[in-house]
């Protein structure tokens, strides 16, 4: 019993240490005109992809280029620049990579119809090997009233 | 027999995707830049360790030059840096040195204890500029030709062979055409 105790006192510290080591990054305090424009700065920066650790979004980074990057959206939102405008100024610069959401244009055509023709290919092999067994359903009872 | 093939094709394939995708995502730290064939960003900075002093876009129009973003932090820049003391020794392209996020003082110290190989060293103390030119990474070099627009761009440590293959034959014929 006691052993049982340890076990799970010592899994639940080591489970707790990796959570707190996921420190959020400090975020320097920005104000806002007001709450929607606050909302929109929050939906921006975790869309936007932070260049120099690729699979974080400038919500989430660290980096210094991401803290650069965040006040750049600020100072653009709170100069009432649209959304679509402030992720432009992004492309402009660091291509279309910056976008988490990958817009549909010639070169992601593959991307965004990829899962659609999956699913029909599956479909169709679905569909193929529904027929097969049917027949072998029609067939199999006569050979058993045969026997 | 059609049957037992099938999955054998479906796992070829998928090894297949596998090693392209590996493929690709070697490329990915390497980022085409979509500034090129663009203008250069518009941008006036203070020249370093020169009080009053500035240089903008417009005054450097009329030759090719070769913007190169660095900062005393920067490990790869010291590495880099003999190439492109070597570049400047050719006097093949003007060499415009881009420190940024760097205090000058600092810069000033690494420039005078390594050489300077730059033609003018501008400061870009908050980055502003080096956001309008995309950069991510240091060091990273865009060469510009006389109109103002950017033709090549690369991303990380300079080498002789990236020297050699891709800026002096476009500096060449940037010469040779005007």
């Amino acid at each position: 019993m006691k052993f049982r105790e340890l076990f799970v006192l010592v899994l639940t510290l080591t489970l707790s240490v990796s959570v707190l080591a996921q420190r959020s990054p400090v975020q320097e305090p920005m104000v806002f005109d007001n709450p929607q424009q606050e909302d929109r700065f929050k939906v921006l920066t975790q869309e936007l992809r932070c260049l120099v650790c690729q699979n974080q979004n400038l919500a989430d980074s660290d980096a210094q280029l991401a803290h650069d990057l965040r006040a750049e959206v600020h100072e653009m939102l709170t100069a009432g620049k649209t959304d679509d405008e402030i992720k432009q100024f992004m492309v402009e610069r660091y291509g279309d990579f910056v976008l988490y959401r990958p817009p549909v244009q010639e070169n992601t055509y593959l991307l965004w119809l990829a899962p659609l023709v999956l699913l029909l290919i599956g479909a169709l092999i679905l569909r193929a090997n529904i027929k097969k067994r049917a027949v072998l359903l029609e067939s199999t009872p006569d050979e058993e009233t045969g026997n | 027999m059609n049957s037992r093939i099938f999955p054998l094709v479906g796992f070829v394939l998928l090894v297949v995707l596998l090693v392209v995708g590996l493929k690709i995502a070697d490329q990915k730290t390497n980022l085409p830049s979509p500034l090129i064939d663009k203008p250069v960003p518009a941008f006036d900075l203070p020249v370093l360790a020169s009080p009053g002093q500035r240089m903008s876009k417009e005054s450097l129009l009329g030759k090719p030059y070769l913007v190169n973003f660095w900062g005393s932090w920067c490990v790869t820049c010291r590495a880099e840096h003999p190439v492109v003391t070597e570049l400047a020794r050719l006097n093949a392209v003007y060499i415009v040195g881009m420190n940024f996020r760097d205090e000058s003082e600092d810069a000033v110290a690494w420039l005078k204890r390594w050489g300077n190989p730059y033609d003018v060293s501008l400061v870009d103390f908050d980055g502003r500029t080096s956001i309008d030119f995309g950069v991510y990474a240091a060091p990273e070099t865009f060469l510009v030709d006389p109109s103002g627009t950017i033709v090549f761009k690369h991303l990380g440590q300079l080498t002789w062979e990236i020297v050699e293959n891709e800026i002096l034959p476009r500096v060449a014929n940037m010469e040779s055409g005007s």
